[in-house]
């Protein structure tokens, strides 16, 4: 086990040196670069926290939608890829024209909400003004 | 979104400049020692092509000093390229014509010889150009409430364009080509189909939502192809010259208006949506007052998704220049960005029908 701090409170740090000393005395592309990487440094921050509850829930919800069964894999890598499998496989439903018509249509688009939703949480685009 | 900025150029500045020289001189058929290419600099600008500012004092022998503050807008030397820097000449020329406010263009060469890939020269436009600005500063209050109207009334001047004047005899077989709604849609969903590496089903789900809706274009004009704030020279009363006419086709009218309401151009400020500064109903209304034909409601629905639609796939060749290996910390940001158009499209197809 890796001491203290943990990868996420470092990443705020490095986040927060970005944001308050770095980014204010830069000017022109580079400050807006510094900006960039900053708000980059906050997502990977957002991913670590959040990665392993997404991705179980969004396998949880392709397995219902596709009628896959077994359990989910523990390896959060092999999960990722299965994870990537189903959502291949909704893809191609999709193009088929299978999601054309209700209910189905209803079932992925709730799906495809929650999935959108959670990787809002984590990129969180810029808002500037 | 600012740019991936200044890419690398073949020649030093020095031998950049004395080329700009000679041809100068040449062009405006005065002797070399008559002209003066000073102050030659790189600017922070399109990701594909390169920039460079520069003053041309031009003494002729014969008449009054002329002082130029110029801009070279070339590509990147070596590369072979799908757009084409005469035809964005001779479009910046057919607009002035019509009324639009663009920076005068002065020399071009599409001869690779001169200046090592196909550049032209155009007046340095002074003002700004960071969308972020016009948002927030206050000093941009007068700019922000105005640039609605004003591009609408700008646009209807460009889609007043002659599609058939003689100079603009390629633009239709240009590599955008004439355009329809269900043309955009197969070209951008080929697009996410040949680059992505990820499976997105929002997409492929929209690309279906659509087809189902493309309308028909009802008039065949010359469209921007990349209008919106982000494209636009600003000052505190407004719209100064309209950039960046590499993209522009034949097409729908309403691909413009569309493409000027999507989502990542507000920067947050979703309660307006043209740009974060106005109304889809103001802009309509200064499109049609200023003689642009009435919009199709329905029409400016589908291309304003197909917007999206198309940003996505943007984003998703940005991201690939990125893991092919150009280290730009903005290019790996855009994957990130996917995320914001699938959650509109999913807007889109969500609300109503």
């Amino acid at each position: 086990m890796n001491d203290h701090p943990t990868s996420v409170a470092l990443l705020r740090a490095v986040e927060r040196f970005l944001q308050k000393d770095v980014v204010p005395n830069l000017s022109g592309p580079r400050r807006y670069h510094a900006r960039v990487a900053a708000n980059l440094v906050a997502v990977v921050a957002r991913e670590i926290e959040t990665e392993e509850r997404h991705l179980r829930g969004e396998w949880e919800r392709l397995g219902s939608l596709l009628e896959a069964d077994g359990e989910a894999p523990r390896e959060r890598e092999v999960l990722r890829d299965r994870v990537r499998d189903l959502s291949q496989t909704l893809a191609e439903r999709i193009r088929d024209g299978d999601a054309d018509a209700e209910p189905w249509r209803g079932r992925v688009l709730a799906h495809l909400r929650q999935t959108g939703s959670d990787k809002l949480d984590v990129a969180r685009p810029p808002r500037e003004s | 979104m600012s740019d991936a900025g200044v890419r690398a150029w073949s020649s030093s500045p020095e031998e950049l400049r004395s080329r700009l020289h000679a041809f100068i001189a040449d062009r405006s058929g005065v002797a070399p020692q008559r002209v003066r290419v000073k102050a030659l600099q790189p600017m922070a600008g399109g990701a594909s092509r390169e920039l460079w500012s520069l003053d041309v004092e031009i003494d002729p022998p014969d008449a009054v000093a002329q002082r130029l503050e110029l801009v070279l807008r070339r590509d990147p030397p070596g590369r072979s390229d799908d757009s084409d820097r005469t035809l964005e000449f001779r479009l910046l020329k057919a607009a002035a014509d019509a009324g639009v406010r663009v920076p005068r263009v002065h020399w071009c060469s599409a001869d690779a010889a001169v200046l090592g890939s196909p550049f032209f020269l155009m007046d340095r436009v002074a003002g700004e150009t960071i969308p972020r600005r016009l948002l927030r500063d206050p000093e941009y209050a007068v700019a922000r409430a105005a640039m609605t109207a004003q591009l609408g009334e700008i646009l209807a001047r460009v889609h007043r364009i002659d599609p058939d004047h003689p100079d603009l005899e390629d633009l239709a077989s240009a590599s955008s080509g004439v355009e329809s709604g269900r043309g955009s849609v197969e070209r951008i969903a080929e697009g996410i189909r040949t680059l992505q590496a990820e499976p997105h089903p929002v997409l492929d789900l929209a690309e279906r939502w659509l087809l189902a809706r493309a309308p028909e274009p009802k008039q065949r004009v010359v469209v921007h192809g990349d209008y919106r704030v982000g494209n636009v020279i600003f000052d505190a009363t407004g719209v100064r010259a309209i950039l960046d006419w590499e993209i522009s086709h034949l097409g729908d009218p309403v691909e413009d208006l569309g493409w000027l309401c999507v989502r990542a151009w507000r920067f947050g400020n979703d309660a307006l949506p043209v740009g974060g500064v106005g109304t889809r109903e103001e802009l309509i209304r200064a499109y049609q007052e200023a003689g642009g034909e009435p919009v199709d409601r329905e029409a400016l629905r589908f291309w304003e998704a197909c917007g999206n639609f198309k940003l996505a796939l943007v984003f998703i060749q940005q991201a690939r220049v990125f893991l092919d290996g150009v280290p730009s910390v903005e290019l790996a940001s855009l994957g990130r960005r996917i995320a914001e158009t699938e959650d509109e499209l999913l807007n889109f197809m969500e609300e109503g029908t």
